[in-house]
């Protein structure tokens, strides 16, 4: 109960002093530069120039402490030993790439990057197909949408009812194994299943993402003018044709956005990992690796910041294309 | 002509067929668990949630009376009985272990020396014999029956009460609320200068924000245990209220940025020709029009922080009183193996929240997805 009285006294708080500074730092801004009287217009122009820093002063803060400010600090510490006492130059990035257990987790997101990406955008993208013209369309996609609202380890309890193992000669409550068994084949422990228990983590991402894909996709299927699928099948193109010679190239700068977004999503990749197999056989990915060295037994904090530049570094590309695309599209 | 109807008929057939099982595909998972959050421990190990909604068959074995319990009547030694329990219903009965079902309900079969048994429908036996019984254990009748599908509330009493979640969902909400109302009010200001006004830096800002976008939560949960850590904030609400405004701005600014600057030129203008001030036109016309891009990031917000686990473990610590839902379910996956019922329980609570949110909002969440991918990106 106190801490419900926390959290609204928090909201409260927060509220109350957002509005406050806003309001007034521009009434003092006002009051220093009061726009009539004989200097009116000067005071305008004045004021106008302090007043968006006002305005953006308190999210320039809170990304600069949030955001800017640990990218930095991690470059630093990644220069440093475990506790950051003394400068280690490139030690710590040296130390990862001939480390096992680092080269296992870049290869794995290599894989998770070419796998999930592709699978949710396809998935998507025929999903977004299939239910468009459909009387229950909506429905449908809100159920295949519904995935992205769970949280990745509440996808990783329910996908461990679906791969849960038992003994060949007992009942099967996995459903997986269950389907496998109804075939005549053996139950397999698929978590443990090396290489492929890879494919099965990447699954459950798969599951969340492909809503979010078919969301976008759907939109510009219906933006494409009609007028080109006509004119197509009245050339006589058939269905399939339609889809991917004349839809699919129309729509191919949203599919980039798509993949790109996923992409972000799936090098950050941690929590299913981390509840479902904890990077054990041959599971391990980037980010988990780096909780591991931050907070598992003794932190080193210059190997866990080197592994963490190595994130950053890795959607660095990615930024850049962003900043460009928003940069033509302010033009 | 006919020949193309009968094409197109079976084309759209297909296409319900295949978006039909693909809709199957998606929503099987999440249905498994929440039929298994309805079943008693023994049910989950014992056969798949697929099967619980179908009786389910059983075998076993029942002994008659003794001699002692035997009456006589019409000149016969008589044991009487029933082999069913509860609300099992008889399928078939047998004699011996390897033939649990080899007659039917109603029928009547020689043992030896004359006994007869029959096993009515309704369970109920009668053993019969001309020679007085004289055995001390009774004759074994084995049986197959049938349960019908049975479901339990139990589970969500037990885990609200019992099993902390109660504890660990009052804590998600403290942690959720304030996370989510705080930046907007710091990113709506923001974004109507980065949409409005003009200053010098302005792209460059907005391109910073843009870039921000992808920066890898993990590269910043060091450096701001630290930061929290020096400044006295320490691990603690205030610390991860903090740490996910700061994670959630730079989207929060881009949402409303995009939405803000698609607003009508001519109301803003006009506005301040009347000489209203930056501030009233800020409140008076762009919060109330920015609305449904308000409401897109709150949802965003939401159901990010509800279900991070990351930022959660980090910033508010890992003991019992601490924890969020997700750091629960999390222990559970990994402690208790065996406590199926409980899992998939706390699963189903822990996801609830953000489902109901996700099935009431669906149209703002869509526009602002649309809003952030399609028209920026």
């Amino acid at each position: 109960m106190e801490l419900l009285w926390l959290a609204i006294s928090t909201i409260a708080i927060g509220v109350f002093g957002c509005v406050a500074w806003f309001w007034g730092s521009n009434w003092v801004l006002d009051a220093i530069y009061p726009p009539r009287g004989p200097r009116a217009g000067d005071n305008i122009r004045k004021a106008g120039q302090i007043r968006p820093w006002l305005f953006l002063g308190p999210a320039i803060l809170f990304l600069g402490m949030y955001l800017v400010y640990p990218v930095i600090d991690s470059l630093w510490r990644s220069l440093h030993n475990s506790d950051g006492s003394r400068f280690v130059g490139m030690s710590n990035y040296v130390w990862a790439v001939g480390d096992g257990k680092f080269r296992e987790s870049m290869l794995n997101n290599m894989l998770w990057l070419l796998v999930v990406p592709a699978l949710s955008t396809l998935f998507g993208l025929v999903a977004a197909q299939l239910t468009d013209r459909l009387k229950w369309g909506n429905i449908g996609k809100s159920l295949i949408f519904m995935p992205m609202a769970i949280s990745f380890v509440g996808a990783g309890v329910i996908w461990k009812f679906i791969y849960e193992y038992r003994a060949a000669d007992e009942t099967q409550i996995g459903l997986l194994n269950w389907i496998v068994t109804k075939f005549g084949g053996d139950p397999q422990i698929w978590l443990t299943l090396i290489p492929w228990n890879n494919f099965f983590l990447m699954i459950v991402l798969v599951w969340i993402q492909t809503g979010f894909a078919m969301v976008i996709l759907s939109a510009a299927l219906r933006g494409i003018p009609e007028e080109t699928i006509e004119a197509a099948i009245l050339d006589g193109a058939s269905p399939l044709q339609v889809f991917f010679k004349i839809k699919v190239p129309q729509i191919m700068g949203t599919i980039a956005v798509v993949w790109t977004t996923i992409t972000i999503v799936v090098l950050k990749v941690f929590d299913i990992v981390f509840v479902m197999t904890n990077g054990q056989w041959g599971t391990q990915v980037l980010a988990n690796l780096m909780y591991d060295w931050m907070f598992r037994g003794t932190p080193d904090y210059g190997r866990g910041s080197a592994i963490a530049m190595v994130l950053m570094i890795l959607v660095t590309p990615i930024m850049v294309w962003n900043i460009y695309n928003a940069r033509k599209e302010v033009r | 002509m006919e020949g193309m109807a009968g094409q197109k008929s079976s084309l759209t057939w297909t296409v319900n067929i295949s978006a039909f099982l693909l809709v199957l595909l998606w929503t099987i998972p999440t249905l498994g668990l929440f039929v298994s959050s309805f079943r008693d421990r023994d049910q989950i190990s014992s056969s798949g949630w697929w099967q619980s909604f179908s009786a389910s068959e059983q075998t076993g074995f029942v002994r008659t009376g003794t001699a002692d319990d035997a009456t006589q009547a019409d000149g016969l030694n008589v044991i009487e009985g029933n082999v069913l329990e509860g609300d099992q219903s008889l399928v078939g009965w047998g004699v011996r272990a390897r033939e649990p079902a080899a007659f039917a309900p109603g029928e009547t079969t020689e043992i030896e020396d004359g006994w007869q048994l029959t096993v009515n429908e309704d369970g109920s036996y009668r053993l019969t014999s001309p020679q007085p019984f004289e055995m001390r254990r009774g004759e074994r009748i084995f049986t197959t029956t049938e349960v019908p599908p049975k479901f339990t509330t139990g589970n969500y009493r037990r885990v609200l009460t019992a099993e902390g979640l109660g504890r660990a969902f009052m804590n998600t909400l403290t942690v959720t609320i304030p996370a989510t109302v705080i930046p907007i009010l710091i990113a709506a200001f923001a974004a109507y200068a980065l949409a409005w006004m003009e200053f010098p830096g302005r792209a460059l800002l907005t391109a910073a924000v843009v870039g921000l976008l992808v920066v890898p939560l993990q590269v910043a949960l060091i450096p701001l245990l630290r930061l929290h850590n020096e400044l006295g904030i320490g691990k603690g609400y205030l610390g991860i209220w903090l740490a996910h405004t700061g994670f959630g701005l730079p989207l929060a600014v881009y949402l409303l940025r995009n939405y803000m600057v698609g607003l009508p030129r001519e109301v803003i203008e006009s506005a301040r020709v009347d000489g209203a001030t930056e501030f009233q036109i800020f409140r008076r016309i762009i919060l109330p029009l920015s609305f449904p891009a308000l409401a897109s990031f709150a949802i965003f917000q939401f159901l990010w922080v509800w279900n991070d686990l990351l930022v959660a473990t980090v910033f508010l610590g890992n003991t019992r009183e601490q924890l969020v839902m997700t750091g629960v379910l999390r222990e559970l996956m990994g402690s208790k193996g065996g406590e199926w019922e409980i899992l998939a329980t706390s699963a189903f609570i822990s996801i609830s929240v953000p489902l109901l949110v996700f099935f009431a909002m669906q149209k703002y969440l869509v526009r602002g997805l649309l809003a952030g991918s399609v028209k920026g990106g």
